[in-house]
């Protein structure tokens, strides 16, 4: 088996877990069977980054979304859950005529994005100025910290003040009162 | 170097997971659950990003999923506090039971 | 590897730095202050500082620069929304000061956020690139999530903030992958250079670059509440507090509004056949389903929820006409918008109490007898809301709905009157409720302070300003939109 197919190959099985996992993430009953299912998610995510040549955000995937956000998840599932375990019923649950009709649309629109996706797929666009080789030689994470405070810079600090933001958002919104 | 995964199956793969996520949003009712599935979507758009930059060799995919991520990790925080500060006043997190407001 | 070196460009971002430091001032402030004390002290600090950002904005006028590789840009359309958000700041700054103190909300952190946001909307408008267009989104719409709910121990309050926050969330995904689409098919994130290139040659359009554009209507189409993305709009505008409900139907339409065009009159504009049908549907339907319903209202802020979802559907007209001088009307609606819905919000926080809100559309019957200064105000907006001559709205209208007939949008025009014709008779619903109708039990002393004042007499002297004298306005609308030439 040479590199290429090997690539190929886990490329399908993880991408054959990301799409199974997702699945389950949204169908289970209890979330945090869902919670569980999402970090399974989120790691297969990375390996499909690493083989995408994106070893900084593959890592960075790992620690900031299965890492924190889920932790974070995990844990307001576990406060605001704790007596109830699961959401009531909801596989019985009705739905409403405008659900069914947005969830059919979006059937729709997946199916027909899958079908131009795979079938019209054409490199339209401009070739960029960091080939993969030329990134793995100089390091991955060091190119994009180089974009992140040169080009980005700018962005880069207003991300701060979202931070901040965050920061201060949330310690209002669940501050108890009295 | 050998050869690269095509980037449009990769852009099929996050549709399919975009999709997902954004079904699963509409149709539950658990709001950390519908809040999970909207992260589900932002990670299919960090797939599409880093497999269109991976296919014409660019970086800005990469740092657009930086900001992406900086982005999702405060829309947690805050969310999540909105999820508590709710579940503190009305006693439940289900979007179906949350309906003081009428609509 | 190409590294580039970041300028430092503080020259040009004077009023964002002003911003930044009066809300981080105020922070501090309610940090090392005692509770009580802080609003009026917050208050003023953030008055001084939007006051001092709009200044440096008129300065920086007709300046046109590209600053922070790109990734910025100083130009009049930017500086034209940038001024447009300052004075909305500055208004609702002015109606907050005693609301605050009224519904007893945190107060250092509520301006501190309102500035945030502002911050948000100015890093948002005035950008050529998706990356700090995405920025800016997000910094505006997480503050506004955190200040829908900042009416502590109010359930209401709280599930605004819940609803705004996912469908917020949800849009954002959809924006996203509209950019991760354009991103896949040209490679390129900064709008001008998607502009060049496609009209190079080089490119084919494929269904990814369509589907791209399509969920960037989505997605801005969630932020303008437009048909029919604008199921979280009377739920969120009705929970809010009623000052933040008017910050958000002036500042984040016009931001959202500001950052839709530029993405589309530039990026996408060769597309133009491709988005315009589109957007004449969308701007069909958000009209007639805003005006239609909100003829059902019994509720103030739930019917000018609706009336802000008909508004973006006469802007909507001009959007879809297309034509790049024409934008310059949906300019002049964003203007005179912010100051006919900020005095009517003012009136409601006016009549307004801690137990109740009095939002219903019986606590306005009799109001001309007893406080018919107020009366007369509330007419004023409501009147200038329906398009009535000679206020600002019928201008905006007027403009609008020619732009429309002289593209040659003879449908669009027609179904535009229609539909102003509509919404007359819900304005005039509560003119004839304050003018005409008996009171039902006890207003109570109205709390008048001059900052309220000072917001209502602005309002109305600019509606009637600019419906009278639009000329001037329009030509500064004019000159902000000559960037897309």
């Amino acid at each position: 088996m040479d590199a290429l197919g090997f690539k190929f190959i886990l490329f399908m099985i993880t991408a054959l877990v990301v799409i199974v996992s997702s699945i389950l993430m949204a169908t289970r009953k209890n979330p945090i069977h869902s919670a569980l299912w999402m970090i399974v998610t989120f790691f297969a995510m990375a390996v499909i980054y690493l083989l995408l040549n994106a070893q900084f955000i593959a890592v960075a995937q790992v620690m900031v979304y299965a890492g924190a956000i889920m932790m974070l998840i995990l844990f307001v599932i576990m406060m605001v859950n704790m007596d109830k375990g699961d959401e009531k019923d909801t596989t019985k649950a009705p739905w409403s005529f405008g659900k069914k009709m947005a969830a059919a649309l979006l059937m729709v629109i997946l199916l027909v994005e899958l079908l131009f996706g795979a079938l019209f797929y054409r490199m339209t666009a401009r070739v960029g100025d960091y080939p993969a080789d030329a990134v793995a030689a100089a390091g991955n994470a060091k190119t994009v910290g180089a974009l992140l405070y040169g080009q980005y810079l700018f962005p880069f600090e207003v991300a701060s003040i979202l931070l901040l933001i965050g920061i201060v958002g949330a310690v209002v919104i669940a501050k108890r009162n009295k | 170097m050998f050869q690269e995964i095509p980037s449009g199956l990769c852009l099929v793969l996050s549709g399919i997971i975009f999709s997902i996520g954004a079904i699963g949003a509409i149709t539950r009712r658990n709001v950390i659950v519908i809040f999970m599935c909207i992260e589900l979507m932002l990670n299919a758009v960090n797939l599409a990003f880093i497999a269109s930059g991976n296919a014409f060799s660019s970086m800005d995919g990469a740092v657009f999923v930086f900001f992406i991520m900086t982005v999702a990790a405060v829309e947690a925080a805050v969310g999540l506090a909105i999820f508590v500060m709710v579940f503190r006043l009305q006693g439940t997190v289900n979007a179906d039971e949350v309906n003081l407001l009428k609509g | 590897m190409v590294v580039m070196k970041p300028e430092l460009a503080f020259g040009w971002i004077i009023p964002e730095i002003v911003i930044t430091l009066s809300a981080v001032f105020i922070l501090l402030l309610s940090a090392f202050r005692r509770k009580n004390d802080i609003g009026r002290l917050a208050g003023g600090v953030s008055l001084i500082g939007a006051g001092l950002a709009l200044f440096f904005t008129c300065r920086l006028w007709n300046s046109d620069i590209d600053i922070y590789n790109g990734l910025y840009t100083i130009d009049n359309f930017g500086l034209f929304f940038k001024a447009l958000v300052l004075v909305i700041s500055l208004l609702v700054t002015l109606l907050s000061l005693r609301y605050v103190e009224r519904e007893e909300m945190i107060k250092g952190e509520y301006y501190a956020l309102l500035l945030f946001g502002i911050l948000g909307m100015m890093i948002m408008v005035s950008s050529n690139h998706f990356v700090t267009i995405f920025i800016g989104l997000e910094v505006m719409s997480i503050a506004i999530y955190v200040l829908c709910g900042l009416l502590i121990g109010n359930p209401r309050s709280a599930e605004a903030s819940l609803k705004y926050f996912l469908l917020g969330a949800f849009a954002t995904a959809f924006l996203l992958y509209g950019i991760a689409l354009i991103y896949g098919t040209t490679g390129i994130l900064d709008v001008r250079e998607i502009a060049r290139y496609v009209t190079s040659g080089n490119f084919l359009i494929t269904p990814a670059f369509m589907a791209g554009m399509a969920l960037l209507i989505v997605g801005f189409g969630f932020k303008t509440a437009s048909v029919p993305f604008h199921m979280w709009t009377p739920d969120v505008y009705e929970g809010a507090p009623t000052s933040i409900t008017a910050y958000m139907a002036t500042g984040v339409k016009a931001a959202a509004f500001g950052a839709f065009l530029r993405v589309f009159y530039t990026a996408l504009y060769p597309f133009l056949t491709e988005w315009s049908g589109m957007l004449w549907v969308i701007a069909v339907l958000t009209m007639t389903l805003g005006n239609i319903t909100a003829l059902m209202q019994n509720d103030i802020k739930r019917m000018l929820a609706y009336s802000s979802i008909a508004h973006a559907g006469y802007i909507l007209i001009a959007f879809a006409v297309g034509d790049r001088i024409f934008s310059a009307s949906i300019l002049f609606y964003l203007l005179v918008y912010t100051f006919m819905n900020i005095g009517a919000f003012a009136v409601v926080i006016l009549l307004g109490r801690k137990e109740a809100p009095n939002t219903g559309i019986e606590s306005y019957a009799g109001l001309a007898t007893r406080h018919p200064m107020i009366a007369l105000a509330m007419s004023v907006f409501l009147l200038s809301l329906a398009g009535v001559p000679p206020l600002a709205g019928f201008m905006g209208k007027f403009y609008v709905l020619s732009d429309a007939i002289k593209a040659g949008y003879y449908w669009l025009a027609i179904i535009g009157v229609l539909n102003s014709v509509v919404a007359v008779y819900y304005y005039l619903r509560v003119i004839m409720y304050m003018y005409f109708k008996e009171p039902e039990g006890e207003i109570g002393r109205m709390d008048l302070s001059p900052a309220y004042a000072v917001v209502i007499v602005i309002s109305i002297w600019a509606l009637i300003h600019m419906g009278i004298f639009p000329r001037s306005f329009l030509l500064i609308a004019r000159e902000s939109v000559n960037i897309f030439m």
